[in-house]
């Protein structure tokens, strides 16, 4: 459905895309992910057609983006919300969703209709005739979520749909993006990886305007899982216990934090009884010992580093 | 067409809501009413002359505060984004965008037509240089709002747009003052008079609507509206 063919994207001397490509389906819900600055707003921006790229080709179902033939045909198949959720402040919630609706060629005799089901499906009713300038921020993007679904399109394109929210206006969203999720095909831009993990069936990784991995959230958390750490807390720490926990066979490495032991050690073994019976022959008083495996999150940074 | 006009009104509707386009209505006419009851009854003529002849000036600072706004604004808290990727050209949001002005500004003209119905009660004016006055003061007008529509499209910041704009088009005004004129040599004197403002609209003044004026005003129009959509629309793909 979406094909993207080596996008390049340059402002001036920086980079901002560096040869990205990718495909997507019909239903499928990919979360771009990357640190601030990769290029995700970058890349979504030049999908709903508000920049063009230095190089490399969009086709939306076959339709080429760069041929002005098909670009306002490709727009109405789009909602897009960008970052922030910019909107017109002194409008009321009805009145900005009646003039996108109008401006997505919504019929007049329609137009209510469409507007009271999105108001239903964000959650806005009791906010209909509020003006937007008093809305909070959860409602605001409520706001701006509804404005890229009115006309019901194909495809929803959300920058940074949960940045700003307390955690219960993300869930809110989070939840309501699932649910968008189930009948068309999204696109969502994230920092926060807990987000993405939640809401998407597939992800890709930017950094440095480079796409460095592209796969379900599953398959990312157990590609890099070579290793696994076992932190252990202790009442005293005894001189001995450093020396002797290196020489257990699996441990790659043993940092002292304070009354903390953080070790590295392969994934294959699970070696925290060996490491408690160290620390208990060395009368170190055990207080806690816990074993994590690498995951989503460490997959992230390793490979935006 | 739909669509422009949807804009137009949305944009008119925002000038309404803020104080602002009371102010600048307010002003306009307190300006206007003060400069001609001045020389009104100091000339003692039944004439509106004295009305459109302030004009320019009063227009340079006038309609660049209602233009300022324009892109700026949307720039600034980033609807344009929004607007921008709504199935529709970038020409019909330009257009949509100088319609909505142009509106606010034959409103204000509107607002200014006791001058000439007083002025008729109490003597016998040349109706003609009156309407002439009018249709010069549409095309001197528009003229500055598609400047200010240009200029607020490469900023950010409406107290800049305000200030280029107003600069811009005092040099497009002054250029065809004979102060200005008679220090060029004769060659670009020509091209100086030719591209002034004053120019045009004087020669409108005088009852006479041209062509030459007509297309010289619309010109000017075209040309700052083109600029505007390169601004804003999305340059073609390589």
């Amino acid at each position: 459905m979406i094909k993207v063919e080596n996008l390049t994207k340059k402002y001036g001397e920086l980079i901002a895309l560096d040869g990205v490509s990718f495909e997507m389906q019909e239903g499928e819900v990919i979360g771009v992910l990357g640190p601030n600055g990769a290029g995700k707003t970058t890349l979504l921006r030049i999908l709903v057609m508000f920049l063009e790229p230095t190089s490399g080709k969009v086709e939306i179902d076959g339709l080429d983006l760069g041929n002005p033939l098909y670009q306002q045909e490709i727009k109405s198949k789009i909602g897009y919300l960008p970052e922030n959720a910019p909107l017109y402040e002194d409008m009321t919630v009805w009145e900005y969703l009646s003039f996108v609706g109008k401006m997505q060629g919504i019929k007049k005799d329609n137009l209510n209709e469409k507007i009271l089901n999105v108001l239903k499906k964000c959650g806005l009713e009791d906010k209909q005739n509020t003006e937007i300038s008093i809305l909070s921020k959860g409602y605001r993007q409520r706001v701006g979520i509804a404005q890229a679904l009115i006309h019901d399109p194909r495809i929803v394109i959300l920058d940074e749909p949960t940045t700003g929210l307390d955690p219960n206006q993300r869930i809110e969203i989070r939840d309501l993006i699932k649910e968008i999720g189930k009948s068309k095909t999204v696109i969502l831009s994230s920092h926060v990886l807990s987000e993405v993990q939640a809401t998407c069936s597939r992800i890709l990784i930017i950094n440095r305007g480079k796409i460095v991995a592209d796969d379900t959230p599953e398959r990312l958390e157990n590609k890099n899982r070579s290793q696994a750490m076992i932190n252990a807390e202790v009442d005293e720490l005894g001189t001995n216990i450093v020396p002797r926990l290196k020489l257990i066979e699996g441990i790659r490495e043993v940092e002292i934090n304070g009354n903390r032991i953080t070790i590295t050690t392969t994934l294959e073994f699970d070696l925290r009884k060996d490491i408690a019976k160290i620390i208990v022959e060395e009368n170190s008083g055990l207080l806690e010992l816990t074993r994590q495996q690498a995951n989503l999150e460490d997959v992230f940074i390793e490979l935006t580093k | 067409m739909n669509k422009i006009l949807t804009i137009t009104k949305k944009e008119l509707n925002s000038h309404f809501n803020s104080p602002l386009g009371y102010i600048v209505v307010s002003v306009f006419l307190l300006m206007s009413g003060w400069i001609f009851m001045q020389s009104f009854f100091i000339v003692g003529q039944a004439s509106a002359r004295s009305l459109f002849n302030f004009l320019p000036i009063i227009f340079m600072f006038i309609l660049p505060a209602i233009t300022m706004f324009s892109w700026a604004e949307e720039k600034r808290s980033g609807t344009v984004e929004v607007l921008m990727t709504f199935p529709v050209k970038t020409a019909e949001v330009v257009l949509a965008k100088f319609l909505s002005s142009f509106v606010f500004l034959a409103i204000m003209l509107l607002l200014t037509i006791t001058i000439p119905i007083m002025v008729t009660e109490i003597g016998n004016p040349d109706r003609g240089i009156i309407i002439a006055g009018y249709v010069g003061a549409l095309l001197l007008g528009s003229s500055y709002i598609a400047i200010g529509l240009w200029i607020s499209s490469i900023t950010k910041n409406q107290i800049i747009s305000f200030v280029l704009t107003v600069t811009i088009i005092f040099i497009f005004y002054i250029i065809g003052n004979s102060l200005i004129l008679d220090q060029l040599p004769n060659s670009i004197a020509f091209i100086g008079k030719f591209l002034s403002f004053s120019t045009h609209f004087n020669s409108i003044l005088r009852g006479v609507i041209s062509l030459s004026d007509i297309v010289y005003y619309l010109s000017i129009v075209i040309f700052f509206l083109f600029l505007n959509a390169r601004v804003v629309g999305m340059k073609k793909w390589k």
